[in-house]
């Protein structure tokens, strides 16, 4: 069962209208937004709750969960409402989609997320390489303003609310929520130790909530079409719609949004055009962007796309970015070429992470050579079990589980990689190395 | 504390404009910078986006001003040393917290680059749709030593970036702002032909693509409201 077109969102997901307030208003957006504010924050909040909706950005925390975390009675710190559009996980697109395409569905998101949890100002922080979405961005923005659907008394339902643009400039941290707030307030994205969560201290210290922008953007059409609507997709628990990033060695690469909890099979075959060289071709899928461990073709078999169905084959359903690698793909260089992305994106403010995705790096360059120690594989797994969970943020657990992915399920491989290299009679060192090889 | 990139001893919080004896071995870096008309005039509305007090807010904002106005005077978009001593002043913050910035963020480029920076993206997603050819015609047809270089001609420097998000349109080479998509190595050639040129090719898929959908018939939004 495929999702139909009528109950999609994203109605120009692929730009093939035009992106600008006339056409978005004739595909459904800002239809009825004051009346959705006049039903109030608690009844807002209670109905994102019904629909079953969990972050869009990665984690999957339940988004009316998290708006209810903001203080309820207002005092002197402005509460703040804040955009994650610093998409950098490997392998997702979605939202450079979403804001180049259909940024209504977006900008009207952040008035009733910001009125539900008390924000009179938000910020979108875009990452910095999507210049030319961020003047489309901007552009919907000011034309919303123009059209007084934001500013003073938004939409005519009495409350203010302003919204800004902040570019980022390359850096995949950013993309981690306190680290996104300590580059908007001006510093380098270096994530803040938790407690405090940002709820209670986030954006120049005062209460603000960060919500990834498929999250926000989702919320009016939920407001409009109800809870139970968006929560009769997917699975109990992996409600919703969803945007799918499909890629790699597929046919016809492309965004689709579609059910939840859809077999990953049928996503492929239905909207990508299959695994090049058909599915028997298939060796492996990273599920749901680069962090995500990769699962080998059994698994792929059966296996549906969300939340739970992913966690049980010790992965996830992440960004929902699906790389898919056919048989020609050298494997092991496919995830030292990941490890070098974590090397080079650690902020460096912890050691296990600053050092260990250096390490990581250069075991996983040898691997790829074959130039080890058979002993070496375990190495290199117990190390990657003593980074992760050991440093401030999840940047380094996301380096290390596409390692530990690949050794779950690909060892033989490794192993044949470390036989050939030696039959070739390469040299080997007898010791194991040491962190600063 | 003579070695290159060292803020120098008596200037400790006092910015690198102009009191640095390395400013021998960094000829490139010019002796003064100002915001030109266009520039403070973004300057000024990019500062109103933020609360009284938190101007600091606009270090990366401000950056880009600066970075584009040096691409707009020399044809060679980067930030030197002193403006970013400018980009301080004007928001009230230690030089020190300036030149944090400005180096932690890879978009920034802290030495001059060629006309048009060619960005090739060669994380996983575009390594296995072809990256490595994209890069190998950036090297050929650009005549570019590699990574990090500038052409001889001063047309082209090449960067290899990370993840740029557009991974159903991989391997992409960004070029200055744009996204070329769908590239392989002829594509990438004459787009570096067209560059030398003078031309800027439209940018997006160079495959005809409908931005983010499959070649060919599409397989959802065949029926939606709207025009």
């Amino acid at each position: 069962m495929a999702l139909s077109d009528k109950d999609r969102i994203f109605t120009n997901l692929y730009g093939l209208q035009d992106w600008r307030l006339p056409a978005a208003r004739r595909r459904g957006n800002w239809d009825g937004t004051r009346t959705i504010l006049e039903r109030g924050r608690d009844a807002i909040i209670e109905e994102v709750k019904n629909s079953g909706l969990r972050g869009r950005g990665g984690a999957g925390f339940p988004t009316g969960m998290k708006w209810s975390f903001m203080p309820k009675q207002a005092s002197e710190r402005p509460h703040y409402l804040v955009v994650n559009a610093d998409e950098s996980e490997p392998g997702t697109c979605k939202d450079r989609d979403i804001i180049r395409h259909d940024p209504h569905t977006l900008v009207e998101g952040c008035l009733i997320a910001g009125f539900a949890m008390g924000a009179h100002a938000g910020y979108i922080y875009i990452r910095g390489e999507y210049y030319n979405e961020s003047v489309v961005l901007e552009a919907a923005i000011d034309e919303a303003y123009e059209a007084g659907l934001l500013g003073p008394n938004a939409c005519g339902a009495g409350w203010d609310f302003d919204l800004y643009v902040h570019r980022g400039a390359g850096a995949y941290i950013c993309g981690e929520e306190t680290a996104l707030i300590e580059s908007l307030e001006g510093k380098k994205g270096m994530p803040r130790l938790k407690p405090p969560f940002p709820a209670a201290v986030g954006l120049y210290g005062c209460p603000t909530t960060v919500n990834n922008v498929e999250t926000i953007a989702v919320v009016p059409e939920i407001m409009r079409r109800g809870g139970p609507w968006f929560a009769s997709f997917g699975r109990p628990k992996n409600a919703g719609t969803k945007i799918f990033c499909i890629q790699g060695h597929v046919n016809r690469p492309c965004n689709v949004e579609e059910e939840m909890s859809i077999p990953l099979r049928e996503l492929i075959e239905r909207h990508a055009g299959g695994v090049r060289g058909g599915w028997d071709n298939l060796l492996a899928v990273i599920p749901g962007g680069s962090s995500t461990p990769m699962i080998p073709k059994a698994v792929c078999d059966d296996v549906l796309m969300d939340f739970d169905a992913l966690r049980d084959h010790k992965t996830g359903l992440g960004t929902a970015g699906v790389i898919v690698m056919d048989r020609s793909t050298d494997l092991i260089k496919a995830i030292a070429r990941l490890s070098a992305f974590y090397k080079h994106e650690s902020c460096g403010q912890c050691t296990p992470c600053r050092e260990g995705m250096g390490w990581v790096k250069r075991m996983m360059d040898r691997m790829v050579e074959g130039r080890a120690q058979l002993a070496e594989i375990d190495v290199l797994e117990e190390v990657t079990r003593r980074i992760e969970g050991h440093t401030i943020c999840a940047l380094a657990d996301g380096g290390v589980w596409p390692v530990q992915g690949l050794i779950r399920h690909f060892r033989p491989m490794m192993e044949e990689r470390i036989a050939a290299y030696r039959e070739r009679g390469g040299k080997v060192l007898p010791t194991l190395p040491m962190a600063a090889e | 504390m003579s070695g290159a990139h060292t803020p120098g001893g008596p200037s400790i919080g006092g910015g690198w404009a102009g009191t640095h004896a390395a400013d021998e071995q960094h000829p490139e870096q010019p002796t003064h910078f100002a915001f030109d008309a266009e520039s403070e005039a973004k300057v000024a509305a990019l500062i109103k986006r933020y609360p009284p007090g938190k101007q600091a807010s606009a270090v990366i904002p401000l950056l880009y001003v600066v970075q584009r106005q040096m691409g707009r005077q020399t044809g060679s978009a980067w930030v030197p040393r002193v403006a970013m001593d400018v980009v301080a002043e004007r928001l009230g913050m230690a030089p020190i917290r300036v030149y944090e910035v400005a180096t932690f963020y890879f978009m920034f480029n802290t030495r001059p680059i060629g006309r048009y920076h060619l960005q090739v993206c060669g994380t996983t997603p575009c390594w296995l749709r072809g990256s490595d050819d994209v890069a190998r015609a950036c090297r050929e047809a650009g005549h570019v030593a590699g990574y990090g270089h500038t052409s001889a001609d001063g047309m082209f420097t090449m960067t290899e970036v990370e993840c740029l998000g557009g991974c159903v349109n991989a391997p992409i080479l960004q070029v200055d702002d744009d996204y070329y998509e769908d590239m392989d190595y002829d594509s990438t050639v004459r787009l570096i032909d067209a560059l030398r040129r003078g031309d800027r090719p439209v940018p997006g898929s160079m495959i005809g693509r409908q931005t983010s959908a499959p070649i060919g018939e599409r397989t959802t939004l065949l029926d939606v409201p709207g025009e």
